[in-house]
Formats: structure tokens, C-alpha cells, sequence
């Protein structure tokens, strides 16, 4: 059973007990994600989490090495658009260690300038990285593209001329205002006895003051009033197309009917960003993958639908075949969205659907990290209880709805379409 | 600390399929991982790729369903099924709810046991492996993996060989050749059945009875193994490739076999050198200390056959010739003066107490299940893990680097924007 608790200083912490094994996982979540950078900033919360991992006050930069290890215990930490988050998983002696790093990382990072001038090109290494890979650097083009207000269409890695310009104090003054305990969410899951637990994260946690927060951005995304394109040609050896439609946030009932729509196109992936990516969705009886893999026009195709805070946009990816050209694989896909948005979806593929999304929450909850990840996201963007209503959101998804949520979300005006069109390897682009 | 252990029931049929089960009850779920000995070092001689491009059709269609069939009884239970190839294991692996275990684990029996290949599937698939190379043609990081496994197992060795194969291979693989290979390969006693999750053994030893149990197949003749020629010089490849942002740099050495009594010691040093907190002393030096990369790290595959320890690193152009002369440093430094006995202790002590963590999972028991059947390393291979790695000494951690590692022995591979 989940219990929560909010400490003086507004930290609200969340304990599960699991005790399917001798582990604890504990992860501490930020509001704050590359949504709230502004112009010249944009990045930034990325590097604030890369230099959160090199030293605190009470942790010294050569004793940050091993510091989880020695408990067998790992960790890590990721920033997306609505969250910046922390983890570490170890056996449940290390506890105590974990709530100590993470109360060290809320309030006494150090920023040492010769650490972020070293971090600045371990970051731009990672956007080279990014863009070596032509399906990744075509997605980045396509959101920027869907959206021409909202902070949410810049990537969260960054654009280059911000990183090579920002400086140190625009790190740790991002630090300072957002990682404050009344914008943070503790999250403690596994083999422990729950009392116990707060109050360890209290003695953590409790001397830390609360702070006033930065205004957010109050930008609400225009709606899109007709297709835009991106076509990249760059050297390359496969053709990849995205397709993205502006789509509901979290919070929408819309979201789920749209997850439904996804599953019966491109298969169910679930909801738990941190496990579920990794293993691919049952797709093979989808009607996308059908139409195009089936038909030897691509390779793969995917559906992204990502639980977000704000309304985000829902991506069909496909990598053509090689040798098929890019309209002929735009020409398939845009027929068989327009059949579902002319049709709907068959009463049998509503109940695979369903039962796709079903069997992934229990397959994407199969461990304390897993299970401690799914709290604190949903807590972060929208409220662990839409964590804990999964199931009846999923079993209530009508015809009707899928059928409303395709006429509204996947019309021609709604959508961004991207082509990376390669250029013989060898040529100037 | 204490460990229980897995503790797993085995049993093998009487055709020589063998089963491991273990009940756990997390989830109401079910792991099923089913190896068959028939990885990519069966592949004929002249037709590299085969194994792999039989993996993407073995599941398209069987004696008795049809490619939709087995789409639809998979995705109806929200069933993913993985059909990978490594350089040994033809593998099957896939997460079913409980409650449809019995006739999920019928699915994948007919699959592993009468793939019918259709002809329209072959050539579909073939066009999904053909594209895959031509990604991996643009992608420096498989480039600069690949060339460096030639190098350091030149032919006639498996181990350099690539996995997918060539498109000249691949076009040119007709349906007869792979159900021959798929007859001559797949057999009981090559084939291990590993099932974790909440079901009873009894059950699950009934099923795969009632699925592998009438299998008859002639045991296949064992892959000879090759002698490995070890470098005796250095050499260095670069694969220019202007049109990329950055490059991959891959390094590295032959060193043992997984049944070979250095394992241990060269699993310590090895994870001290490129995997210990951000990768080890490779992670720090290329990382941390001088900012060049997002990754460096060391990773050892040891294998049937004396396996390789590949060192990897991404960096911008500019940065290079820097860090191939920081690998080099660190290449040296660890040959030289060794492992302190610091870091081999904290290594020993994360690997003993990450334990827990690597076996929480149905799929991470299975794993580490069909590891320890397909190497031979006994049932209670989780209970004596730790005091293999308490036994082994410094003098043996570092004697293991100074025997398989050197700066002038060292295969070396650059690809991505740079020429010189």
C-alpha cells in the first residue's frame, strides 16, 4: 500500500513496501525539466543533473565514487521535458546511504568550475552522439517543428550554441531555485517497514527550507491550423519518416482512448518509461505494422505516445525499406489513419488492445525500481493516484471514444510530417 | 551476507532436452527462455548471416499456423516474442501472463520445432535485413565492433565474423537452405527450456513434456573449435566517416575462455579497469577527469572459445588522438603497476552484493539460469559466485591483465569524421 507524507518543508515522500526481495529503491523527482528553460538556456537542466553526480559538501569529489557500489547498489538519473529525476537501487542496508546522497544532492552540490567546464563537453559529446544516429536527429527536427510556442519543442539535451555559451552560475543559479524540497517528490519502494522509512527521510530531509519557486511559463501551444513538413537530406543509407500529431497530456481522459488507438496501430508499448522502452510491443497483428512492414515497405514502424504533463505530441515512426521511397511509404500510412479515422476500430482489436495494455502494467511492474519509477513520474507530471487508476482508465475506453479521439487527433492540419531523405554517403550536403 | 539461492529443479527429458524451473511469485507472470545451441557459429562457411536471417522467419509460420495465426495468438496476450542469435545460442525468450502459460509454451514449442518458412515471409524479412546493414553501414559504433572482432579473429575464426551477414549472402539464402540448416541444427540435445515465474514445477515440467517430449532429432556434430592466433603487433583501422558527428573508438585484446580458471580474475580486473561506479579507471580518466566523452568503458565476452575485452569510447574529432593515447595510458598503467587492492576489493564487494538486484526479475533468473546451463556451472552457481570472487588474489587479478593486455598487442579501430 502506498503511503504518503509531507514533511514542514513540502518534500512529499511516497513509501511502498515490496518485500519480494532484500532491496530498496529510492528515487527523488524535480519538477523542473526542459520544459521551464528559457531561450539561451535551453539545456540546462540536463547539465544541472549531469553535475549533481560530482560531489557535495559532505560527499567530496574522490568519495563519490563507490559510494553506492559498496552496497552493490546502482544509480543514475534522467531529465525529460516535465522532470528531472535520481535513483539508486541497492540492497535495503543502504538506505540510510541513499536518503543521505539524495538530501546532499537537493541542497550542497558544488559546481566547481573546472567540473562544469569538463561536463560541457561530455554534454556536447552526447548531442554528437544523438545526432550520429539519423532516426534520433530527425525526431528532434520534427518536434521542434510541431511546436512554435511551447518550450516543450526544443530537445531537452539542448542546442548546441546554448551549451558552448552557458555559463557556471546559470547552472547552480538553476540549481538553487529549483531543487528546493517543495519542488521534489521522495520516492522509497522495497523491502522496508514504512514508518521506519519516514522517519529516516525526515532526518534527511527535514532541515532543508523550503524556498520560493520561479514563476512557470505560462506559454499554452497555438493550435495548429495546418501540416508542416521537415524534410532533412543529409549523407546517410536508410530513409526514415515520423509523423507527429499534437495529442492530450496525462490529465486528459482523451490520453487514455488515444493509447488504446495507439496499441490497435502500432502495438502496446505501456507506461513506464524506464523499462518498458526496452522490450518491444506485441505489433505484429497491428495495422501499421500490417500495412507497411507487412507489405515490405519498411522495416519497423513504432508509436510513441509518452505520458506527459502538457499536451505533447503522439510520433509514428517508420524506417522504409531500403530502396522504397519516402512518399510511397507516406502515401500507406496516411490511408490507413484515414481508414481508422473514417471507421474506428473493431470491437476485437479494442478488447487486444485493452489486453496488450493490461498484461504490460504487469510486465513493466516486475521490480522495486520499476514499481518506485511509475510512483514518482505520475506523482511528478499529474499525481500518483493516475498511477494506481491504470487498470479501470484502460477497461473503460470505449468504441466511441478511440473513434472520437482519431477524428480529433489525426487530421491532416494537426500533423507534422519529417523525412530524412539520406544523400549518397561521400556527398556535400 | 547470506544468499538462499535460486535453488532451480532440473530435469532433463529423455530425449535430452533439459529444463530448469523456478517458481517465484512477484508477478503473476512467467518467463520462458528457451536456447538451443545453433548461434551464429553455425553458420556454413560460405554463407555467414544464415542463422540470423532464419531467426527473423523461425516464428512467421509453423506446421499447423500460419504467420497471422501466431501474430494474433501473440499479440492477443500482449506477448512480445524475441528471437536474437548470438555467436552460440539461438535464443527464445518472451514474458507471458501465468494464466496463458500452457499454450503460449505450445506456440513456441511448434515454432522452435516445425518452422515452415513460407516463401513470401523469407523475402519480406530478407528486405528487413538488408535495410539493418545498410544502418549498420552508417552507424560508427557497429562499424568500428565489427572491423575490430575481424581483426582480432581473423577468418577462419567465427568470432570475427559478422552476425548479420553480407547483402550478397543474404539475397542469395533460399527457403531449402534454411530448413536444412534449421533440420541439421535444432535438436533436444542441443535445446535448454528455462522457465521462472508463477507456476508450479509440476506444471511446468508436464508442459515442456507434452511439448518437447516426442521431439526426435539427431544430435547435431559439434562446431570444431578454432585455434585463436593472438595479435603480436599493434594495428590500427580507421573507417573515415565525414558525414558523422563524432566518432567510436573501439579497442581491445583476445583473452580467455568462460571455463577457463582465470575467468574470475580477469572478471575482477576487468570491471576495475571499465566498469566500477562511471566505468571504472577507463571512465574516470576519458570521463570524468578530462571531459572527452559521454562513454568509456571495458567490457569482457569471454566465451566457448577465448572471448575478447573490447574497450569503447565516443569522441568528437578532435578529441581522438587524445583519448586512443589515454586508453593507451591507462592500457599501460594497468599492466605495469596493476589494480590496487582497494579497487579489486570494491569490485569483489559490488559484484557479491549486486546479486539481489541482477536476480529480482523472471527475466534476470532466466538469464542468469540459461548462462549457468549453457557453461555448465552447476545449479548452485549463484550460492558459490561469491566465494569464486573472494578467491581470487591481486597477484592473480593483475597477472591476468599483464598476460592478455598491451599497448603493443593492441587492435585498435577509429570510425567516424576523422582520416589521418
Amino acid at each position: 500500500m502506498l503511503r504518503r507524507a509531507t514533511l514542514d518543508n513540502g518534500l512529499t515522500v511516497l513509501v511502498q513496501e515490496e518485500h519480494t526481495a532484500p532491496l530498496a529503491s529510492v528515487w527523488c523527482w524535480y519538477k523542473v525539466g526542459s520544459k521551464d528553460e528559457r531561450a539561451g538556456l535551453t539545456g540546462v537542466s540536463h547539465w544541472v543533473e549531469h553535475m549533481n553526480f560530482k560531489g557535495t559538501t559532505n560527499i567530496p569529489r574522490d568519495q563519490v565514487k563507490g559510494i553506492i557500489e559498496q552496497f552493490g547498489g546502482s544509480w543514475n538519473g534522467y531529465t525529460w521535458i516535465d522532470q528531472t529525476t535520481y535513483l539508486e537501487t541497492a540492497t535495503k542496508d543502504a538506505l540510510d546511504r541513499m536518503l543521505f546522497i539524495e538530501a546532499e544532492r537537493m541542497a550542497n552540490c558544488l559546481y566547481h568550475p573546472d567540473d562544469c567546464e569538463s561536463e560541457r563537453s561530455v554534454i556536447i559529446s552526447e548531442l554528437h552522439g544523438g545526432e550520429n544516429d539519423p532516426d534520433q536527429f530527425l525526431d528532434q527536427e520534427v518536434v521542434a517543428t510541431a511546436f512554435k510556442a511551447h518550450p516543450y519543442g526544443h530537445p531537452t539535451i539542448g542546442w548546441l550554441a546554448d551549451l558552448e555559451t552557458m555559463t557556471r552560475d546559470d547552472l547552480y543559479g538553476y540549481y538553487k531555485r529549483y531543487y528546493v524540497p517543495n519542488n521534489a517528490t521522495l520516492v522509497i519502494v522495497g523491502d522496508v517497514d514504512t514508518d521506519d522509512a519516514l522517519r529516516r527521510a525526515e532526518q534527511h530531509f527535514g532541515k532543508i527550507p523550503r524556498a520560493a519557486l520561479p514563476p512557470r511559463q505560462r506559454t499554452v501551444e497555438p493550435e495548429q491550423t495546418g501540416e508542416r513538413r521537415v524534410t532533412i537530406r543529409k549523407p546517410g543509407t536508410t530513409a526514415y519518416l515520423k509523423v507527429a500529431y499534437h495529442s492530450p497530456g496525462i490529465c486528459d481522459p482523451k490520453f487514455y482512448a488515444l493509447l488504446v488507438l495507439d496499441a490497435a496501430l502500432t502495438g502496446a508499448y505501456g507506461l513506464n518509461l524506464w523499462s518498458s522502452f526496452r522490450l518491444p510491443p506485441p505489433q505484429r497483428s497491428t495495422r501499421l505494422y500490417r500495412a507497411l512492414v507487412g507489405k515490405g515497405l519498411a522495416s519497423a514502424v513504432n508509436g510513441s505516445l509518452l505520458p506527459t504533463e502538457l499536451p505533447f505530441v503522439y510520433i509514428i515512426s517508420v524506417t522504409a525499406t531500403d530502396g522504397t521511397p519516402l512518399a510511397a511509404v507516406e502515401g500507406e500510412l496516411v490511408d490507413e489513419l484515414g481508414k481508422v479515422v473514417r471507421d474506428g476500430i473493431t470491437p476485437a482489436e479494442l478488447v487486444k488492445a485493452k489486453a496488450q495494455l493490461q498484461a504490460r502494467l504487469v510486465f513493466e511492474n516486475d521490480s522495486v525500481t520499476n514499481i518506485a519509477h511509475q510512483i514518482g513520474y505520475f506523482e511528478t507530471i499529474a499525481g500518483a493516484d493516475v498511477f494506481t487508476n491504470f487498470r479501470p482508465r484502460i477497461a473503460g475506453v470505449t468504441l466511441e471514444d478511440v473513434a472520437d479521439v482519431a477524428r480529433a487527433i489525426l487530421s491532416e492540419s494537426n500533423r507534422t510530417v519529417g523525412w530524412f531523405d539520406p544523400l549518397p554517403v561521400g556527398t556535400v550536403a | 551476507m547470506t544468499l538462499t539461492g535460486i535453488a532451480p529443479i532440473r530435469t532433463t527429458l529423455a530425449n535430452g532436452v533439459s529444463l530448469l524451473a523456478k517458481r517465484t511469485k512477484t508477478t503473476p507472470a512467467v518467463t520462458i527462455n528457451i536456447a538451443v545451441r545453433a548461434g551464429s557459429v553455425c553458420d556454413p562457411a560460405d554463407a555467414p548471416g544464415a542463422m540470423c536471417l532464419l531467426s527473423k522467419v523461425i516464428d512467421r509460420g509453423t506446421a499447423v499456423r500460419s504467420a497471422d495465426d501466431i501474430a494474433e495468438a501473440l499479440d492477443s496476450r500482449g506477448i512480445s516474442l524475441g528471437v536474437t542469435v548470438t555467436r552460440h545460442l539461438f535464443s527464445f525468450i518472451c514474458t507471458c501472463l501465468a494464466d496463458d502459460f500452457d499454450e503460449v509454451m505450445s506456440l513456441v514449442g511448434d515454432i522452435i520445432r516445425t518452422p515452415s518458412l513460407p516463401e513470401d515471409e523469407l523475402e519480406t524479412r530478407k528486405g528487413e535485413v538488408l535495410t539493418m546493414l545498410r544502418q549498420d553501414e552508417d552507424n560508427p559504433g557497429v562499424r568500428a565492433t565489427e572491423a575490430l572482432m575481424e581483426l582480432l579473429y581473423p577468418a577462419p575464426h567465427p568470432y570475427g565474423r559478422r552476425s548479420k551477414g553480407s547483402a550478397a549472402v543474404v539475397e542469395g539464402l533460399s527457403r531449402d537452405r534454411l530448413a536444412t540448416l534449421h533440420a541439421a541444427r535444432f535438436a533436444p540435445s542441443e535445446t535448454s527450456v528455462v522457465i521462472v515465474g508463477d507456476v508450479e514445477p509440476d506444471q511446468v515440467e508436464a508442459v515442456v513434456s507434452r511439448v518437447f517430449g516426442d521431439w526426435k532429432a539427431p544430435t547435431p556434430e559439434p562446431v570444431a573449435a578454432v585455434k585463436l592466433v593472438p595479435a603480436t603487433a599493434r594495428r590500427q583501422v580507421v573507417i573515415p566517416m565525414m558525414n558523422k558527428a563524432q566518432a567510436d573508438i573501439a579497442y581491445g585484446f583476445t583473452t580467455m575462455a568462460r571455463r577457463d580458471p582465470e575467468y574470475y580474475a580477469g572478471w575482477l580486473m576487468n570491471h576495475a579497469f571499465g566498469q566500477y561506479s562511471m566505468s571504472g579507471r577507463l571512465g574516470d580518466s576519458i570521463r570524468e577527469r578530462q571531459g572527452m566523452a559521454y562513454y568509456a568503458y571495458s567490457q569482457l565476452d569471454a566465451n566457448v572459445m577465448e572471448g575478447p575485452l573490447l574497450i569503447r569510447a565516443g569522441v568528437s574529432a578532435a578529441n581522438i588522438d587524445r583519448a586512443v593515447a589515454s586508453i593507451d595510458e591507462e592500457v599501460r598503467k594497468l599492466v605495469t603497476e596493476g589494480l590496487t587492492q582497494k579497487e579489486l576489493d570494491d569490485s569483489r564487494r559490488f559484484l557479491i552484493y549486486a546479486m539481489p538486484r541482477a536476480l529480482e526479475t523472471n527475466a534476470g533468473i532466466a538469464n542468469y539460469l540459461q548462462t549457468a546451463e549453457f557453461f555448465g556451472l552447476g545449479l548452485d552457481y549463484d550460492v558459490r559466485v561469491p566465494d569464486l570472487l573472494r578467491s581470487v588474489t591481486l597477484d592473480q587479478a593483475n597477472a591476468v591483465a599483464k598476460k592478455y593486455l598491451s599497448v603493443d598487442r593492441a587492435c585498435v579501430v577509429i570510425a567516424g569524421p576523422y582520416s589521418a
